[in-house]
């Protein structure tokens, strides 16, 4: 619930409610991810992520 | 007011700890766990920096991390959208960590701060800092300035890659920024991985590379990559570059400009390498001279203070200060990542919580030489060599000065364990690997046989600060070997015809000055300098070599193998030593030499690391 009213708090903070759809998708999304894959590993050569 | 300053889950996790705005203790964590980069969230090095401080963390008021989670994934969401279609592989990978993990960095870091001593009696405040606040906060706060320009620059943070500001007391203001993925880090990155050499650490192998070749692209990449303005400022095109999409730094159109794919690790090094090595080189000079030429006149300035990983190009870096644009020039030794924990407890404790600097005296910065981490008691020391099964003889104070300069001065690789570690990726005669710098052998055999790396890569030299114009074009304290300077002219070797004629690879044979084994093929040389007043014991050693030789030139490189990260303890020392062809190691006051070893305990070092 903290995380929620921070990452409002974030958006409110910087403008950026068209970030909101795409979270709430993006949340979907990793949700499934999360549920069907065991491990998360950054794939990435550098701290892009 | 306690301050404890944390960077971690990228790369080159560290922890810093501030005391009433003074720097007690700092560390990164690869030193500890002997992973190097190690990313993982810094266990040892809180725990460390907490000892230090005589502390636990229930003695803290506040914990600082070195940027912010939601800011970057901003940053991330709103690249992907920019791009959408292309990038979803990548946005499908990266999605799952951040779901997992990164977006709850702060409870994940409350949770890791409960397992420090002390940490669940705390109840301080969990701050954050941005990435290039914390990077100009380690800047300029512990700078021997009480007002200067700062400039920082990076491959990213958040979404600055560059920023511009002003320091003034405890105040630091910044002016203007360059984001992602406008960046002079991703840019030089890029060439590092299209030459062949792993980004985030091969940075400096280019560096390295760069005299060897001829800066034939130059024109190429301005005229292709890079739109660089009068005032420094930029633009890549992102046509020629893969990673705001994909899973590599280029693209295939990179490749086809520059003739052909990028070179695989380990792969042969080319004369096109080297010249696509100097041609990087020349167009980062030239970006980071044309931003310091437009901060000087916009700020008026005569101070200037740099970090972020490219203010670790030390060629650029002294190409600035010859510039002669400010009269003096400051880097934080921890330039890169790490020392964004620093960077972020000093901004809390100044911006944050208004906290006074430290009285300046103007020439004495704030970082004690960068010797920040922990040191072994004679009696720890002994204990942990025992325990490895070391033979060693324990000598005076005297005796380490004078035994060790008779081996160096006899041409003997040395192994030099004393006193804090160093903060930053520079080894500064904490932890040591020493040798004869007049040697013409040397950079081949310590190359070769003692850090099994490259052999195209040059060694630095730690001079006394007394007498470095003597030997180098340089007037002023390089005290984090974060300047290169050329040899003095009179120091030179004349070249014959046929030697000059040389290419590549071929010119590192030739002899080029009275100290060639600190003499890059252009007569450059990364230079320390080493003061009395933040290291005594290696100052003495230096000052009894010079008696010995007339010279007070060493060679200095980190005491560490390839893919190592630097060695921490008596016993990590030890089991270097052990694994290499270094011949003396003079832990504290405990003096081994290889032949009194037991042959047992020599094992297999070369092939012990991952490559970097």
């Amino acid at each position: 619930m903290d995380f929620l009213k921070e990452l409002w708090r974030f958006l409110r903070a910087r403008k950026k409610f068209w970030l909101l759809p795409i979270l709430v998708v993006v949340g979907l999304f990793g949700g499934l991810i999360v549920l069907t894959q065991g491990t998360a590993i950054a794939p990435f050569i550098y701290t892009l992520f | 007011m306690r301050i404890l300053g944390i960077s971690a889950f990228y790369h080159d996790s560290a922890a810093a700890l501030v005391e009433d705005g003074r720097v007690v203790a700092a560390a990164q964590e690869e030193r500890f766990t002997r992973k190097k980069h190690d990313s993982a969230f810094p266990h040892h090095a809180a725990a460390f920096c907490l000892r230090e401080a005589g502390t636990d963390l229930s003695g803290i008021d506040h914990v600082v991390f070195y940027d912010k989670p939601f800011l970057k994934f901003e940053r991330l969401l709103e690249t992907y959208v920019a791009m959408a279609p292309k990038g979803f592989k990548s946005f499908r990978m990266a999605m799952p960590v951040w779901m997992k993990e990164k977006l709850f960095q702060k409870s994940m870091l409350r949770d890791e701060l409960k397992t420090l001593p002390g940490g669940t009696a705390w109840n301080g405040e969990l701050l954050f800092a941005e990435h290039h606040q914390s990077h100009a906060a380690s800047a300029f706060f512990p700078s021997p300035f009480s007002e200067a320009a700062i400039l920082t620059m990076d491959g990213v943070g958040e979404w600055c890659t560059t920023s511009v500001g002003i320091g003034r007391g405890n105040e630091l203001k910044i002016l203007k920024e360059i984001h992602f993925p406008h960046s002079l880090g991703l840019l030089y990155s890029a060439f590092t991985y299209y030459t062949g050499f792993k980004v985030n650490s091969g940075e400096y192998k280019v560096m390295g590379l760069a005299p060897y070749g001829e800066p034939k692209f130059v024109q190429t990449i301005l005229d292709h990559l890079i739109d660089l303005k009068p005032d420094g400022s930029f633009r890549l095109d992102q046509s020629y570059f893969d990673y705001c999409t994909g899973l590599t730094m280029t693209n295939e159109r990179f490749a086809t400009l520059f003739g052909g794919p990028p070179r695989r690790p380990e792969q042969r090094l080319t004369q096109r390498e080297m010249d696509l090595a100097a041609s990087i080189q020349v167009v980062t000079e030239e970006a980071v001279l044309r931003l310091a030429r437009s901060i000087a006149a916009e700020t008026g300035q005569r101070n200037l203070c740099l970090a972020g990983g490219v203010a670790l190009n030390c060629v650029a870096n002294g190409k600035l200060l010859r510039a002669g644009m400010f009269e003096r020039i400051w880097i934080q030794p921890a330039a890169g990542d790490a020392g964004g924990a620093l960077g972020a407890a000093l901004a809390a404790c100044h911006q944050f919580k208004d906290q006074p600097r430290l009285p300046l005296n103007g020439r004495i910065d704030q970082m004690a030489g960068s010797y920040l981490g922990p040191a072994f008691s004679q009696a720890e020391t002994e204990a942990d060599l025992q325990a490895a099964g070391a033979r060693f003889t324990v000598v005076s104070d005297d005796e380490v000065t004078t035994r060790t300069a008779d081996a160096l001065a006899a041409g003997r690789a040395v192994g030099w364990m004393q006193g804090r570690m160093e903060f930053g990726p520079r080894a500064l005669g904490a932890r040591s690997i020493i040798a004869d710098a007049r040697s013409p052998a040397m950079q081949k055999l310590l190359n070769l046989k003692v850090k099994y790396r490259e052999s195209f890569r040059p060694f630095a030299p730690s001079v006394l600060r007394e007498d470095v114009a003597d030997w180098f074009e340089l007037a002023t304290d390089s005290p984090y070997m974060l300047l290169v300077a050329d040899v003095v002219a009179g120091r030179r070797r004349q070249m014959s015809a046929e030697e000059e004629a040389l290419f590549g690879i071929d010119k590192l044979n030739v002899q080029r000055s009275e100290i060639p084994a600190v003499t890059h093929v252009d007569y450059s040389a990364r230079v320390q300098t080493v003061h009395k007043e933040t290291n005594p014991r290696y100052h003495a050693l230096i000052s009894a070599f010079k008696a010995r030789t007339g010279c007070p030139v060493i060679v200095n490189t980190s005491f560490n193998v390839r893919g190592e990260p630097i060695v921490c303890t008596p016993a990590d020392a030890f089991r270097c030593f052990m694994g290499t062809e270094i011949e003396v190691l003079v832990a504290g006051n405990c003096v081994l030499a290889k032949e009194d070893q037991d042959p047992a305990l020599k094992r297999d070092y070369k092939d012990a690391f991952e490559l970097d």
